[in-house]
């Protein structure tokens, strides 16, 4: 391991809160009182390591798997991670400021904070990794520890088993991850993160090239998991019933980003191999149009936000597919910001009003101004209105894609504009006069710090518009050169986002109709995720086991006892009958010699005579 | 000489406990604990000494066999009393010894007749460890049908339920099982020139070499009786009865020691000794693993019983072993890179599966101890009283699906990576594995420790109303290291596979010989 000072930076920024969060597992309620403050300091010291580490961009390596080249952990900060820890660890800090004053008194605030900083370490150690191994650790960790927060109150029914169906739903795509390190190792002969792209690096063997495919499929497949893409995006609308903050973390910078991260790490595989850049591009669109619909007709401000996350990451995925890395990079930051603004507003709301139903938020924001205004800053960058944030990355996407792909990423982008005027719209509506929750509770005053911290990043990104900016981005991130969008664009996209979004507030029963429609049961995504074909199949299995294979086994030692009956009625039957019969015959001819015994000397010559007679014929006869 | 102490000082012991009517039953109790310690401690100084010099001018096991000892036993046949450690034992005698103290500590509280109980365990322990470290097949054979006599008399005399059946189901199977390996030894022994018994003989010099038909049907009686005892699909049904029936210890052994006996039976015996036979067989082993693995993950998931369902996801994890040991002989379809990686990740699955899965037995024990039963339908709500025991089954739990930090991911990971290159599709069916033993495990968490707490009737509660079933000081001391240990080397693999990885090579190169 290297000594130097940023290396040990970065092996702190990961093992930090590696090393607290199992701490404050095992120390368990006892440090619940400490659990909160622990977890601040840690996710300060982060942001400062990650700001460092995104400076002087080290590297450093452990020793894990021992014969396989590239088997170590090794992490090394690049344009990319540097962007995307500073960006990680920043949210975090906020996330963990918020549930400090959001989580209840009484909370196990130990356990909650234990597995988040492990779930931020897995995260951080996921953007840097270098290696397959390393990668992998982290990609899994992250979704288990994801599944611990989303259940971590466990005692309410349905809040374990919707963690359940978040790691399952992820881990099938994960298994796309474990068949690209098999892919990778078998066509390039190391576990090595980069160097896929170069044209020699698949020529290991004969089938190199074939390799590449499976690998980028795999890649393809645990992305779209992790980013709930679709077909997988069911589990994030079950992953709401985790508590608020994990929300505003999973569903922001983290988890479902790592996705979008990995499709961007690995953009060269996914052009080398053709198809594979092409998929990812039209599922991007795709899921950015379709959860986008699923968003607008949600009456659940969790479940709108968490639709609208699917439908923003698909524009990163989109700009993964298409080339445009610089875009993607910028639109994940930017939506990082937007969406934990969001759900730390939504969040703090549901903890003061007991409801994250919109129709119990009416006119919130005019009653809790401090939060209103945060909230309506982010709401009109998730709906892409000049200047904020997401109009400009999201231009920076479009930039790269041309034809259809174009055409679906301004309807998706209105569609956004769509969900983010209903929010609007509801938490500005002059409330129902006797529409009075008899005391709401105050919002805390780090709440609204937060989301006003967050609110000011998703405004204060909209600079990605000028164009040096832009640039000096593409340079940071250095994922390649890509086409940027002219003045002409900017100005289409943000008159679209305006007058979609002006409609939408004039016209909100037009929206509210879609609330009846098969996209508020989020258009039979959750169903795709049903066990029951599976729990259905184990039960089949289980009863062939028992009645097939068991029986077949069992009648070995049931055929052989009955073999053994007929083999002993043989033995009694047949022959130990036939000694009885001979020795029976051999006593009838006993008997039967004793007769002529008479002691009659006068019989007894008569036998000799005739005996002699017998014998004389017999020589006779035989001459 | 060492070698010969780790393996016998069990024996010794237990010759006295029987012997010595006079022993108290506590006294008893202790020994164990104390003699399983010993013996501990004597297999880490054994892994601090291991210097297995792999020399590859002259290939044969012998080539990383350190700690040899040979005497004279029956010279007509050349069969030895020959015993030594190489990469592959050390890290299971090792394994073994863990889990025997674990099991020992576990047994501290056993009532019923304790002398006779710690006697049989520690002859066990000598059956295991002896089949482990054996070098002659005649030796490996005796030890291996002593495993099953004990093992016999462990769920028969300790046992619950239908215990007699099952045990002697368990018995039956398994000694059929041995028979056919039997067999396969004597095809060994005739067939080679020096007609030996002795393993690095037959290992450096394989027999039945140019008769591919006669070393076939060797390797087919051989892979029957390892099969049985691994198990693999359709052999395993002896498991889940003889799990269910079981005493928690001993199922602990049997899943975490045993059922190696069975693997590693093919990775000492079959592989190096037959490498023609195994080559042109290799992809009945890969489709023997893959159809356990996929099968014993399906039928755990149905099982309405926590302790058959851990059983059953035995059979999905030895399943993952066949896999990578059957990749590994496809020398024609994969480099010596892939190869030596599916064997170590089989390797190290062997020693993680015992660690973890004797976690999980262990702790099912703990079930019964509390309310005589294993049924899902009969608890819930754990997590509330019982949060230790929610802790360790979620750790040992998420182990056994394969989450990395933990054990089996080294283990898993590996075997998918290596044998990936030759065998594609049965890795990617293998792969979708992982995720059913996720989906169940977690399906198990969930009925045990969430919703409503739910006792079996026999469960007073105390006085301020709690359900006092969570786990106890020598329950903890038992299972928690096991953990520990699963952690370590999901953290630190390389403590492991800097033991196992030469030894593994040498098994790759072994399966190569002959083919130019």
């Amino acid at each position: 391991m290297t000594a130097d000072v940023p290396a040990v930076a970065l092996a702190c920024l990961v093992l930090l809160p590696a090393v607290a969060g199992p701490l404050l597992l095992i120390a368990g309620r006892r440090a619940d009182r400490a659990a909160g403050a622990m977890a601040t300091v840690v996710a300060a010291v982060s942001v400062a390591l990650a700001v460092a580490v995104a400076v002087s961009r080290p590297e450093v390596s452990a020793p894990f798997l021992g014969t396989v080249d590239g088997g170590a952990l090794a992490l090394a900060v690049d344009g990319l991670s540097a962007v995307l820890v500073v960006t990680v660890s920043v949210v975090s800090l906020a996330v963990v400021v918020f549930a400090v004053v959001d989580l209840p008194p009484d909370a196990a605030r130990a356990r909650f904070f234990g597995h988040l900083l492990l779930f931020v370490a897995a995260m951080l150690a996921t953007v840097t990794a270098t290696t397959l191994p390393a990668l992998l650790l982290a990609w899994e960790v992250m979704g288990a520890t994801s599944y611990a927060l989303i259940g971590y109150r466990w005692e309410v029914p349905g809040k374990l088993s919707a963690g359940t169906t978040a790691f399952v739903t992820t881990r099938a795509g994960d298994l796309g991850l474990y068949v690209a390190a098999g892919a990778v190792f078998a066509g390039t002969g190391t576990l090595e993160l980069s160097g896929w792209a170069a044209a020699g690096g698949w020529q290991h063997v004969a089938a190199g090239a074939g390799w590449q495919h499976v690998a980028a499929a795999g890649i393809l497949v645990a992305a779209l998991g992790k980013s709930a893409q679709l077909p997988f995006s069911g589990w994030l609308s079950a992953a709401m019933e985790g508590p608020s903050p994990v929300s505003a973390l999973l569903h922001s910078a983290t988890m479902v980003a790592a996705g979008g991260y990995l499709l961007l790490r690995t953009m060269p595989l996914l052009e080398a191999s053709g198809w594979a850049a092409t998929t990812a591009a039209w599922v991007g669109a795709a899921t950015a149009l379709v959860l986008g619909a699923v968003a607008c007709a949600q009456t659940d401000i969790k479940q709108l936000l968490a639709a609208s996350t699917s439908a923003q990451i698909g524009f990163v995925v989109l700009a993964a597919g298409v080339g445009a890395g610089t875009g993607g990079t910028g639109h994940l930051v930017a939506h990082a910001a937007v969406k934990a603004g969001l759900f730390v507003a939504a969040g703090a709301w549901l903890t003061s009003l007991g409801t994250q139903q919109l129709s119990g938020l009416r006119g919130v924001a005019r009653r809790h101004p401090g939060m209103g205004v945060p909230a309506a800053v982010a709401a009109l960058a998730l709906a892409g209105v000049p200047p904020l944030a997401l109009w400009a990355s999201k231009d920076e996407v479009l930039a790269g894609a041309g034809g259809g792909l174009r055409v679906a990423g301004l309807a998706a982008a209105a569609v956004s504009a769509v969900y983010a005027g209903r929010v609007l719209g509801v938490v500005f509506a002059r409330p129902a006069p006797d529409a009075g929750v008899a005391r709401p509770r105050r919002v805390p005053g780090p709440a609204v710090a937060v989301a006003g911290a967050l609110a000011a990043a998703a405004a204060g990104l909209g600079v990605l518009a000028v164009p040096g900016v832009a640039h000096a981005l593409e340079d940071v991130v250095s994922l390649g050169g890509q086409p940027s969008p002219g003045a002409a664009d900017l100005v289409l996209s943000g008159g679209l986002a305006v007058a979609v979004l002006a409609a939408t507030l004039a016209w909100p029963e037009a929206v509210a109709r879609s609330t009846r429609t098969v996209l508020a049961p989020w258009a039979g995504l959750r169903w795709l995720l049903s066990p029951r074909p599976v729990l259905a199949a184990a039960r089949v299995a289980a009863r062939i086991d028992d009645r097939v294979i068991d029986r077949a086994v069992l009648s070995v030692p049931a055929g052989l006892r009955r073999l053994a009956a007929g083999v002993a009625r043989a033995d009694d039957g047949g022959v130990d009958r036939a000694v009885r019969t001979a020795a029976a015959a051999i006593r009838r001819a006993g008997d039967a010699a004793r007769r002529p015994q008479t002691g009659l000397v006068h019989q007894y010559y008569a036998q000799a005579v005739v005996g002699l007679g017998v014998l004389l014929v017999l020589l006779l006869v035989v001459r | 000489m060492l070698v010969s102490v780790v393996v016998l000082l069990p024996l010794a012991v237990a010759v006295l406990l029987v012997a010595v009517r006079t022993v108290p039953e506590r006294v008893a109790s202790w020994a164990w604990v104390v003699t399983s310690a010993v013996d501990l401690a004597l297999v880490g100084w054994m892994w601090w000494r291991f210097d297995p010099a792999v020399d590859a001018s002259a290939p044969g096991v012998a080539g990383g066999v350190d700690f040899d000892a040979k005497v004279r036993w029956i010279p007509s046949v050349d069969a030895s009393y020959h015993v030594g450690v190489d990469g592959i034992s050390l890290p299971l005698i090792a394994m073994s010894g863990v889990l025997f103290l674990a099991c020992a500590v576990w047994s501290l509280r056993e009532r019923h007749r304790p002398r006779t109980y710690a006697a049989l365990f520690l002859f066990l322990q000598t059956a295991c460890l002896g089949t482990f470290a054996a070098l002659d097949l005649i030796l490996f054979f005796v030890f291996f049908d002593l495993t099953i006599v004990a093992m016999y008399f462990v769920i028969a005399g300790w046992g619950h339920g239908d215990r007699r059946r099952s045990a002697l189901k368990f018995f039956l199977y398994t000694f059929v099982g041995s028979l056919a390996l039997l067999v396969g030894f004597i095809g060994l022994f005739l067939g080679s020139d020096e007609r030996t018994f002795d393993m690095v003989a037959l290992a450096s010099d394989p027999p039945l070499r140019d008769d591919p038909v006669a070393g076939g049907l060797v390797l087919l009686a051989v892979g029957i009786g390892l099969a049985v005892k691994t198990p693999l699909f359709p052999f395993h049904t002896w498991l889940p009865d003889a799990h269910t029936d079981a005493p928690a210890a001993g199922s602990a052994i049997l899943a975490g020691v045993l059922l190696k006996l069975g693997t590693y039976g093919f990775v000492r015996i079959a592989m190096p000794m037959l490498p023609g036979a195994w080559r042109d067989w290799a992809v009945v082993a890969v489709a023997a693993g893959v159809v356990s693995v996929v099968w014993g993950a399906l039928v755990a998931l149905a099982q309405q019983d926590f302790k058959r369902m851990v059983a059953y996801t035995s059979v999905n994890h030895m399943g993952y072993v066949l896999l990578g040991l059957g990749a590994a002989g496809l020398v024609g379809h994969a480099d010596d890179a892939a190869r030596t990686v599916a064997t170590v990740g089989a390797v190290v699955q062997m020693v993680s599966h015992g660690l973890l899965t004797g976690a999980l037995f262990l702790l099912a024990g703990v079930l019964w101890a509390r309310g005589g039963t294993h049924a899902f339908g009969r608890w819930g709500g754990l997590a509330r009283p019982a949060p230790l025991f929610a802790g360790c089954l979620a750790v040992a739990a998420f182990g056994s699906l394969g989450l990395p930090g933990l054990s089996a991911f080294i283990a898993e990971f590996q075997i998918f990576t290596g044998a990936l290159q030759a065998v594609p599709v049965p890795t990617v069916i293998a792969v979708t594995g992982i995720l059913l033993t996720a989906g169940l495990f977690l399906l198990a968490l969930q009925r045990l420790l969430t919703g409503d707490t739910a006792v079996p009737p026999g469960v007073q509660a105390d006085v301020r109303g709690d359900v006092p079933v969570d786990m106890r000081g020598r329950e903890l001391v038992a299972v928690v290291p096991l953990l520990v240990l699963s952690l370590v080397i999901g953290v630190l693999p390389w403590l492991l596979l800097d033991v196992v990885e030469p030894a593994a090579e040498l098994v790759a190169t072994l399966l190569a010989r002959g083919t130019g």
